[in-house]
């Protein structure tokens, strides 16, 4: 996959509607929304709360569909497969931040690190999870579980477990909302830095402007419709 | 491949993580429990048959009226069993002037094979009290050993002789103690043991005497079994095998009881094991949704999730089951231990059977309770990493577990080995949920209304209760279920052991006097009297042989049954009463009034209305005297075998059988200290048979006490089910108790309010689940007593307040010992843990 043409779209939505029906009528929650994204670029998805950033981003990682419209990623019309079949492809394609973290109870740093390579079938999982997580500082930290770690360190590890498959399209859901500004700037300023490193393509949700501004692109929405 | 290791991998990080201790644990116990009570009835039965076989002399004995076939005896050898055999005959004894009609028997090198043959050489003075020492011999060669009985009447001493036919032999022992004495009723007058050897001399075996052939085989249980088997297939008529459960119906019954008993504790710890595993796997799921939904994202497939799960479960099940093998290997051995005051005899080692059933239980109880949730892991929708309220879609509810009951289901009935028991005691359990289910939703609803009411805490303990509707509901069932059972296995256990052993009290009935005439029947009364024993009921007794059904001639021949076809073979007893023994059962039709005085009507008793076809309604002809006897049945009695009263096959009202010879038989109990009056009898009536049935009674006795401690040990197991469920309930709110904590404690609510709060919410749970306990284990236990027992069962009004107060005190205290840790937490502590 990695000889693609380099300009050519990552991801593209075409078209792309949400609607769900509810008690006393239909509610638009994203209303034709286009957009494509070049490999290596970042894109901000910005809006008020609740103006469907979240639900875009779910739309565009196929866990959830669409109303109607399309999404393609990496050229392929991810709807034309079955949920098991999106699931192969978010697999190799893609990495995820959470806002709440999403990091398992039950496994230390390291072996939440390990997981997307484990369910890959990776032969040897623990050197790439050790160097990510020595890569985001948490080196000294690997035998802990998450409710041992301090939410920034918490959302550390979860970066490290989205780019430890060498995804080419990292997406993360306000990845600083449950944190401090200073530890959240620490994270974004780690995010970029290994985008930059890894020449993968991010796409974060976000409703600050500060963070949305060192994103090559923004697109805004506002009540399921894009403003620019 | 890859993915099995990455299971074993997060069955190692989720034990680590103490997510699956619960489960562990109740797997370990049900299988423990389980295989207990299956490696330890293993050896007792094999150690009581042995017992038994005591009194056969032998663990099996082919028999018969001719010469036995010389195949039996090659077979025997050759399967490696040890094989003596004897032949027995009456003949007639004599000694000086004075003769009597003895029972000979004649044995080889190595009688008996099993049990002992105590002799003494000291004659005269006290006959019983007297123990003798154990002899490995047999007589030597032209020397005999005789019995009391007679050496009473011949008034024998050491080197006196005596004729027998043709040869005069000596006396050089006397008998304290014969192996196969008592068995059945065909071992009656005074007895002499000869050597094979002497008997050509003696001229007593010639054609037409009475002589019964009898190859005594014993070694190892399983070839003893092949061997049965390998012969039965071989018997002609006349001849027949005998083990101890063909001959001895009383311990048989004991047995059997014995097993259900131990069972039915055993498989009550399964059902508890199978809720608390429904409970932990429930709780499991729950805190896996997360992870679940990650892996999704993370490009899990379903299919991925599913089979990781699987391998996950089956590893765990296996090694679980293997644990609790090993552990009901050692609690049996400890069982054995503690038993071996009862048992004195080295006790054989157990087949490794019983390990194979507990893997099997083991894995069928997890996969079965644990999969419907698991099924369910997999559909998580992996948009739940966005949007949080995305839970499961379906709540598979108990239909999910249908998979599971219904393993359970067969697992009771092959374990219980029996349909009837296995199916009321599951269905039991499984109308219990759906009703306490219902009721709970119910209750839960009208508390609901009443929450405007009551005190600050009470007002929140509703609150929460109906905020957790399902998971309350949840629960009280499972709590109600685990008390349930701990409260059949305490309180009805006590009743059904005490009712089975007032069956045979300490002054059951252990002499038999047989061949009691009409006009000694006041003589024997009046001595009954003058040696302070209240006289027992005589019965009459008219022996007649079965010749026809339904005005069609039987013989022998016409059935396959080996016991219909002795049946049919041999004369038995008919006997006549008023009023039918207490102890007696109509299964089907009715017993005669007043009126039917002189009828020729019969009552036949179930088993042997069963095995030869006899149905009420049909006639039977009896060949009495010579003379036929035809009557039609008018009902089939059950009989309790194990209460060791005069029992008979066939009754008639009086005034049917009146006119043919009868002789009259009666039981009573003497008393150990009242040895010589045994001999006063022997000699007031010389005629009489007494058959000792002391050391039996003894044996069944010993079977209740050792059955009685066992199941109190195996309760053990019973009661560790029942903290496993009482903990995976507490435990099942945990989650959702601490994120509440986190929230009430942070807006500034104190301690001591959450903890009255939570109190008050554990009381109702508890209080609910006593109830739901108290009615279940007064129902159970009524079917269970009434219907796969024949014990009535008499409903203990404490239950219901043992229920309540238990339920209330245990669940409370439980459950704030459990939460008694998020309390003492800074309330940062937990919002992180929660985060
Ligand atoms: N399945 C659904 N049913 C009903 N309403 C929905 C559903 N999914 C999303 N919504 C609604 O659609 C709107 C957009 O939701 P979404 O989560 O995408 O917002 P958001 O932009 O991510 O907001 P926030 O910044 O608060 O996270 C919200 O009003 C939400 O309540
Ligand atoms: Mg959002």
């Amino acid at each position: 996959m990695r000889e693609e043409p380099n300009l050519s779209p990552i991801v593209q939505a075409i078209a792309l509607t949400k609607q769900v029906s509810t008690v006393s009528d239909e509610l638009v929650i994203l209303h034709d929304i286009n957009l494509s994204v070049i490999a290596g670029e970042s894109l901000a998805v910005i809006g008020s709360s609740g103006s469907g950033k979240s639900t875009l981003l779910g739309l565009l990682a196929g866990l959830d569909v669409p109303s109607s419209g399309s999404v393609h990623l990496a050229g392929e019309d991810i709807f034309s497969l079955d949920e098991d079949g999106r699931a192969a492809l978010r697999g190799r394609l893609l990495g995820f931040v959470f806002q709440s973290f999403q990091l398992l109870p039950a496994l230390t740093a390291l072996e939440n690190v390990m997981l997307p390579l484990e369910l890959a079938g990776v032969r040897d999982p623990q050197h790439p999870a050790m160097d990510l997580l020595n890569r985001v500082g948490l080196g000294k930290r690997l035998g802990h579980y998450p409710k041992q770690l301090s939410g920034g360190e918490q959302q550390r590890v979860a970066i490290a477990r989205a780019f430890v498959t060498e995804p080419q399209l990292v997406m993360a859901d306000e990845p600083t909302g449950n944190l401090d500004s200073t530890t959240g700037s620490q994270i974004i300023d780690l995010m970029f830095a290994l985008n930059q490193e890894r020449g993968a393509t991010l796409i974060l949700v976000t409703h600050d402007e500060t963070i949305s501004n060192r994103c090559e692109r923004r697109i805004r929405l506002d009540s399921g419709r894009s403003v620019v | 491949m890859n993915l099995f290791r990455l299971s074993v991998r997060m069955l190692k990080r989720d034990w680590r993580a103490g997510e699956l201790r619960v489960l562990v644990f109740a797997l370990i116990i049900a299988v423990g429990g389980m295989t207990t009570v299956g490696f330890f009835s293993d050896r007792v039965q094999l150690a009581l048959a042995r017992q038994g076989n005591q009194l056969l002399g032998a663990d099996l004995i082919i028999a018969s009226d001719r010469i036995l076939p010389s195949h039996y005896q090659d077979e025997a050898k050759r399967l490696g069993l040890s094989v003596s055999s004897s032949l027995k005959f009456p003949s007639m004894a004599s000694s000086g002037d004075s003769s009597l009609l003895t029972e000979i028997k004649a044995v080889t090198q190595g009688y008996p094979l099993r049990g002992e043959l105590r002799i003494t050489e000291e004659f005269g003075g006290r006959v019983a009290g007297l123990q003798g020492r154990v002899t490995e011999s047999i007589p030597e060669r032209g020397t005999v050993w005789i019995d009391d009985k007679l050496m009473v009447r011949l008034s024998l001493k050491r080197g006196d002789e005596i004729e027998l036919g043709d040869s005069r032999l000596k006396v050089t022992a006397r008998i304290t103690q014969e192996p196969d004495h008592s068995i059945g009723f065909i071992n009656l007058g005074p007895r002499i043991l000869i050597n094979a050897d002497d008997l050509p001399a003696t001229g007593l075996i010639q054609q037409g005497s009475r002589i019964v052939y009898r190859l005594l085989v014993a070694g190892e249980a399983g070839v003893v079994e092949t061997f049965r088997e390998w012969s039965r297939s071989r018997l002609v008529i006349g001849e027949r095998v005998e083990g101890i459960r063909d001959a001895r119906p009383e311990i048989k019954a004991a047995l059997d009881r014995a097993e259900k008993f131990l069972s039915l504790a055993a498989l009550a710890s399964v059902v508890l094991a199978a809720v608390a595993i429904a409970l932990a796997v429930r709780r499991f799921s729950q805190r896996h949704l997360d992870g679940c939904a990650v892996m999704r994202c993370l490009g899990a497939s379903q299919s991925t999730i599913l089979r990781l799960y699987l391998y996950h479960f089956t590893l765990l099940g296996l090694i679980a089951s293997s644990v609790g093998c090993l552990l009901g290997l050692v609690a049996q051995e400890a069982l054995v231990y503690w038993l071996s005051v009862l048992v004195n005899e080295e006790l054989p080692w157990p087949s490794m059977l019983p390990a194979v059933h507990g893997l099997l239980t083991g894995m069928i109880l997890l996969l079965g309770f644990a999969l419907p949730p698991l099924l369910n892991l997999r559909s998580v929708p992996a948009l739940r990493v966005l949007r949080r309220d995305i839970g499961l879609s379906s709540n598979h509810g108990i239909a999910g577990y249908s998979i599971g009951l219904a393993a359970l289901t067969v697992l009771f009935v092959w374990k219980a080995g029996d349909v009837r028991l296995g199916l009321s005691v599951m269905g039991g359990f499984i109308v219990a949920i759906f009703i306490f289910g219902l009721i709970g939703f119910l209750l839960v609803r009208v508390l609901s209304g009443l929450s405007g009411q009551g005190g600050g805490a009470w007002r929140y303990g509703l609150a929460s209760i109906r905020r957790r509707a399902t998971g309350s509901v949840v629960q009280s069932v499972a709590l109600g279920l685990g008390l349930m059972a701990l409260l059949v296995l305490t309180l009805i256990r006590d009743d059904l052991l005490q009712n089975w052993k007032t069956s045979l009290p300490p002054d059951a009935p252990n002499r038999f006097l047989v061949n009691i005439q009409k006009d000694q029947l006041q003589p024997l009364e009046v001595f009954f009297k003058e040696n302070a024993i209240s006289p027992p009921p005589v019965f009459p007794m008219v022996r007649g042989r079965l010749t026809g059904i339904n005005g069609k001639n039987i013989v022998p021949g016409d059935f396959t049954d080996t016991r219909a076809k002795r049946l049919i073979e041999r004369e038995f007893n008919l006997s006549w009463a008023r009023e039918m023994s207490p102890d007696n059962l109509i299964v089907k039709g009715q017993w005669w009034g007043r009126s039917d005085t002189g009828k020729p009507v019969l009552s036949v008793e179930e088993g042997i209305a069963k095995t030869v076809g006899i149905k009420v309604g049909d006639t039977l002809t009896y060949d009495v005297a010579g003379s036929p006897f035809t009557a039609s049945v008018t009902s089939i009695r059950r009989v309790d075998w194990d209460s060791f009263r005069v029992n008979f096959f066939v009754v008639t009202p009086p005034g049917v059988l009146d006119e043919y010879p009868s002789s009259y038989i009666t039981s009573f109990h003497l008393p150990t200290k009242k040895a010589d009056f045994m001999n006063h009898l022997i000699k007031s009536f010389p005629n009489f048979l007494v058959i000792d049935v002391a050391s039996i009674i003894d044996q069944v006795q010993r079977v209740m006490d050792q059955v009685s401690r066992a199941v109190e040990f195996v309760f053990l197991f019973t009661l560790l089910a029942g903290f496993a469920v009482l903990y995976a309930a507490i435990a099942s709110t945990q989650d959702e108790r601490i994120h509440e904590a986190a929230i009430f404690r942070t807006l500034g609510s104190k301690r001591s309010q959450l903890v009255r709060s939570w109190a008050a919410e554990f009381t109702i749970i508890g209080g609910l689940a006593g109830v739901f306990a108290a009615a279940g284990a007064s129902a159970l236990g009524y079917a269970i007593g009434e219907y796969a027992l024949n014990l009535s069962y008499s409903f203990n009004p404490w239950i219901w307040v043992t229920g309540l107060v238990t339920g209330v005190v245990v669940v409370t205290i439980a459950g704030l010992m459990g939460t008694r840790s998020v309390l003492s937490q800074a309330p940062l502590t937990i919002l992180r843990k929660i985060a």
